[in-house]
């Protein structure tokens, strides 16, 4: 019996205790009407070694790709003690550290975790981790709404992840929230603060600020929070934690920094895994933190003085305040964030300034090798941190599809979402490129677009 | 020590990040570059490595003690599950990476929705939802949805069961919903004249765990269905406690439109210090058109996604790609392991470990909540007596049982029950272990009569004693500083 340890004779001593002649009369309370009797459409089951073959079969039908894709996954190097350690039973097998003397390395890793994060976004406190960037950035929002108390309306420019956007949406909308939308320049890629004056005479509660944004582009962060603010609103950063190695983090954006910071934090140390389990992060001012959704970790000490760490300002949480609470969350991705503090630990901030360095200088070259190609140019003049859209002069579905013949990943076609656009691919390259991918890449590009 | 504490300036790890010394910026304009690095500590691969490895070892865990955690279900993880989930080709697929490059992992994943709709007995299921909050979500919005397509607008209402998860309660708040909370008779079920007295026009459904987190089944839920039904509300199941019922009982034959499965539950995904988590939602037929995306769909030999394309009244999109995928690979190599016949095991063997473990502590002198019930997978033991007559609560006995090696069972929660502990030893233990965890209870039962004050003050033989937890929310220590 799988996973089952019951010897026959444990199972008869355990009835006679219980004072059952079957284990089926432990079920007696159960209407007969509603008992299902055998499980249909479930295979037999199989053995470790079938299954092993299984799952390496379909493995290998999907195989590997040379993968130029990011929007919003991206591809980088986890040193190989990242895993190893965050799969240790004692990591992985562990529950939620509600009882705090049992569970000192989960909470002290968090700790340290909200430690890092505050520093990498330039913001106060972070929280313990939400489910993903998406959801993340649409607790975000619902906190700007509880602290503004006057405006439900949100600000959202069209240059954030359009998938982002929909999560938004969907999450917010059911509590009366308003969601505008904001036009990008057709020529830089970014959005303009200077355009912005028509949304800003109704009163709203938060600005959100891709960097960079679903283009790959800079957007002018400075201006950006400065209008918020000026609004009597909250700036909220969306931000890429691996770029924030190289640029402006969010809490020194304009006169006064933005307020809250979120993101996907999966460069970190996750890997694509298509496209989970991630984490979001999440992190704020000070003044904001009894409005922060989520788990947070706090130092304390315990009766003998010794330094410990243990979850705190649970009353803000739904096993305490149930209706009341700032969000229905429960969890955080607690493994997720093992992997990438241990990830931040091992790159350190050189190390994680490299990867950063060595993905913009790759996405450089490669927009340079693909620009010598006929009809190959950028789409947007804003400057690029790890990816850039670029048009092509035939239907980017069919130039992909060749490519991906030739098992390269070519890049996302924009078609779906900025229709507008034309034909355009976003392309990005991390640090995980060779030269010699680059080259590749160029040549492959160069072959589709001719044949 | 925090990892901070071992850093020392210039020391960096060579081979994990590239050679390349530039520090060109290009086009990028000075305001948006970082000044300062990041406050990141600078150890060796070896300093992490030990440094990682030795506070994980602080921390309880399945593989290295019994979680006797009520409606957590903390069941052994294979593996295989993990290893298998880890193959070079599904964990370096990109989400976006186009369906014919990811036949295989489609595969997996329509599978085991096939899989999850036959033991829940629903219409159809979606695997996007990343948590059971997050389930509960999305259940309580497609029962909006549902209502606003008949132009049913006066719905305004959730009720909600006093012993119902937290969750509950703020999810419905979260969908814009008002919660009626209505109560518990002594037997444990539901208070039927109370969900009578609750229902009615404005009633827009009902969220019910089954069996309840009280651990006892809800007999009556085949007439709660149909009151709620014919007031023309809907109804909910959290599915919390799935591992009770396996294989036993469907979700869609007790009559719920909507439920959620908690995969790091009842289908042995980890835990994981607190996620990630996993929890498909599954829904009637009348829910079918809400359903969010994307889901997977099999034709002409061919498995593809589902989008808002194919929905057009899908609720939408609530992760950014499909959820937490990894996961739902772990599940699925879980559910092929098990087959049929293990899925009946489970809830079998998990009830007869959890009614074992009641009689036995009944007879070494807990009083148990419920008494004149079976447990379901779990089952609650209250000290109420014990506090009243020593001054002993249910926490200072959790906190005994960490020094003597068992994980403390859930403690007060529900609320309803004073002094409460709700524990689920989950099938995967032998009984053996109960015997021994039995063992210490007793033990801990002379220890209050004794030395009422050594209990008062447990634990003792952990790395840390009590914490206060008032001092870490009076002055909030989050984040480590250079000069603390």
């Amino acid at each position: 019996m799988p996973f089952i340890p019951h010897t026959a004779e444990d199972v008869a001593e355990m009835l006679a205790s219980i004072n059952a002649d079957t284990i089926e009369e432990l079920f007696d309370e159960i209407p007969a009407d509603l008992k299902c009797g055998r499980l249909e459409g479930v295979p037999p089951g199989l053995s470790e070694m079938e299954i092993t073959r299984l799952m390496m079969e379909r493995a290998e039908k999907d195989g590997l790709y040379l993968n130029f894709i990011g929007a919003g996954a991206y591809e980088h190097h986890i040193p190989a003690a990242v895993w190893q350690i965050t799969t240790r039973g004692e990591f992985y097998s562990s529950y939620t550290p509600y009882q705090a003397e049992a569970s000192q390395g989960t909470l002290q890793l968090l700790y340290e975790y909200q430690t890092m994060m505050a520093s990498l976004t330039g913001m106060d406190i972070s929280n313990a981790s939400m489910y993903d960037g998406a959801s993340a950035l649409a607790e975000a929002a619902l906190m700007a709404v509880r602290l503004h108390k006057t405006s439900n309306r949100i600000l959202i420019p069209k240059t954030v992840h359009p998938i982002y956007r929909s999560v938004v949406h969907a999450i917010v909308s059911n509590q009366g929230i308003e969601v505008v939308e904001l036009p990008y320049c057709q020529e830089s890629g970014q959005t303009l603060s200077e355009s912005l004056a028509a949304f800003g005479q109704k009163e709203f509660a938060a600005l959100i600020i891709p960097q960079p944004n679903f283009f790959g582009v800079l957007e002018q962060v400075d201006a950006l929070t400065d209008w918020a603010h000026s609004k009597n609103a909250l700036a909220i950063g969306v931000v890429n934690p691996i770029a924030l190695a190289m640029l402006t983090p969010p809490g020194e954006w304009g006169s006064h920094g933005a307020d809250i910071a979120v993101g996907e934090g999966q460069p970190l140390g996750i890997p694509l895994s298509s496209g989970g389990p991630y984490f979001g992060f999440m992190a704020c001012k000070k003044a904001l933190v009894r409005q922060i959704p989520g788990r947070i970790i706090g130092r304390t000490n315990d009766l003998d003085n010794k330094t410990g760490f243990v979850l705190t300002l649970q009353a803000r949480e739904q096993h305490i305040r149930r209706s009341k609470a700032t969000s229905n969350i429960c969890t955080n991705q607690g493994l997720m964030v093992t992997a990438a503090t241990i990830h931040m630990a091992l790159l350190g901030p050189e190390g994680l300034r490299r990867v950063a360095a060595q993905s913009y200088t790759n996405t450089q070259a490669l927009i340079e090798q693909m620009e010598e190609l006929a009809g190959v140019k950028r789409v947007f003049s804003g400057p690029v941190f790890h990816e850039a859209a670029l048009s092509l002069p035939l239907p980017a579905e069919s130039v992909l599809q060749t490519m991906k013949e030739q098992r390269i990943l070519g890049g996302l076609d924009l078609q779906a979402h900025y229709p507008e656009i034309g034909n355009a691919i976003l392309v990005c390259a991390t640090e995980t490129k060779t030269a010699g991918d680059l080259k590749n890449y160029t040549e492959q590009l160069k072959q589709a677009l001719n044949s | 020590m925090l990892i901070f504490e071992h850093s020392r300036p210039g020391r960096r790890n060579y081979s994990q990040s590239p050679a390349t010394t530039t520090t060109d910026t290009g086009n990028i304009p000075k305001n948006l570059l970082r000044k300062t690095p990041p406050l990141l500590p600078e150890v060796s691969e070896m300093d992490a490595v030990r440094h990682y490895t030795r506070l994980s070892q602080k921390n309880f865990s399945i593989d290295t003690e019994f979680y006797p955690l009520g409606s957590c279900t903390m069941k052994y993880n294979p593996r295989a599950c993990n290893s298998l989930a880890m193959l070079p080709q599904y964990i370096s697929r990109h989400p976006l990476a186009p369906e014919d490059t990811g036949q295989g992992f489609l595969a997996c994943l329509y599978d085991l929705q096939e899989i999850l709709k036959s033991v829940t007995g629903m219409a159809a299921v979606s695997l996007t939802p990343m948590a059971g909050a997050q389930g509960e979500l999305i259940g309580v919005m497609m029962i909006r949805a549902y209502h606003e397509s008949r132009g049913d607008t006066a719905r305004t209402e959730i009720i909600v069961p006093d012993a119902a998860h937290g969750t509950n309660p703020a999810t419905a708040v979260m969908c814009g919903y008002k919660v009626v909370e209505i109560s518990t008779d002594k037997e444990g079920n539901v208070d039927m004249a109370a969900l009578k007295a609750a229902v009615g026009p404005q009633t827009a459904g009902l969220m019910l765990t089954n069996p309840s987190t009280l651990g006892v089944f809800e007999k009556n839920v085949s007439e709660m269905s149909r009151i709620v039904h014919e007031a023309g509300g809907l109804l909910y199941y959290d599915g919390a406690n799935l591992n009770a019922v396996l294989g036993k009982v469907k979700p869609g034959d007790m009559g719920f439109d909507v439920i959620h499965i908690n995969l790091h539950k009842t289908f042995s995904t980890p835990h994981g210090g607190g996620g990630p988590g996993s929890a498909p939602v599954g829904v009637a037929e009348r829910l079918l058109p809400f359903i969010p995306v994307p889901i997977v769909a099999y034709e002409e030999g061919k498995y593809h996604w589902i989008t808002e394309k194919e929905r057009p009244q899908s609720i939408g999109r609530l992760s950014a790609h499909m959820g937490n995928a990894g996961v739902l690979l772990r599940a699925y190599v879980y559910v092929r392991l098990l087959g049929a016949d293990g899925m009946h095991r489970v809830s079998e063997y998990a009830t007869l470990n959890a009614n074992y473990l009641m009689v036995e502590l009944r007879k070494s002198g807990f009083e148990i909540a419920y008494p004149t019930r079976r447990a379901s997978h779990e089952f609650i033991v209250t000290l109420k007596d014990i506090k009243d007559r020593t001054g002993v609560t249910a926490m200072n006995l959790a906190k005994r049982l960490l020094d003597k090696g068992y994980h403390a069972p859930t403690t007060y929660f529900p609320t309803l029950v004073p002094e409460c502990l709700l524990i689920e030893p989950a099938e995967t233990e032998s009984k053996e272990t109960l015997d021994a965890f039995v063992t210490a209870m007793k033990e801990i039962l002379v220890e209050i009569e004794e030395q009422p004050d050594m209990v008062k003050a447990a634990p003792h033989n952990m790395p840390l004693r009590k914490l206060d937890d008032v001092k870490a929310a009076r002055e909030l220590d989050l984040t480590w500083k250079p000069s603390s």
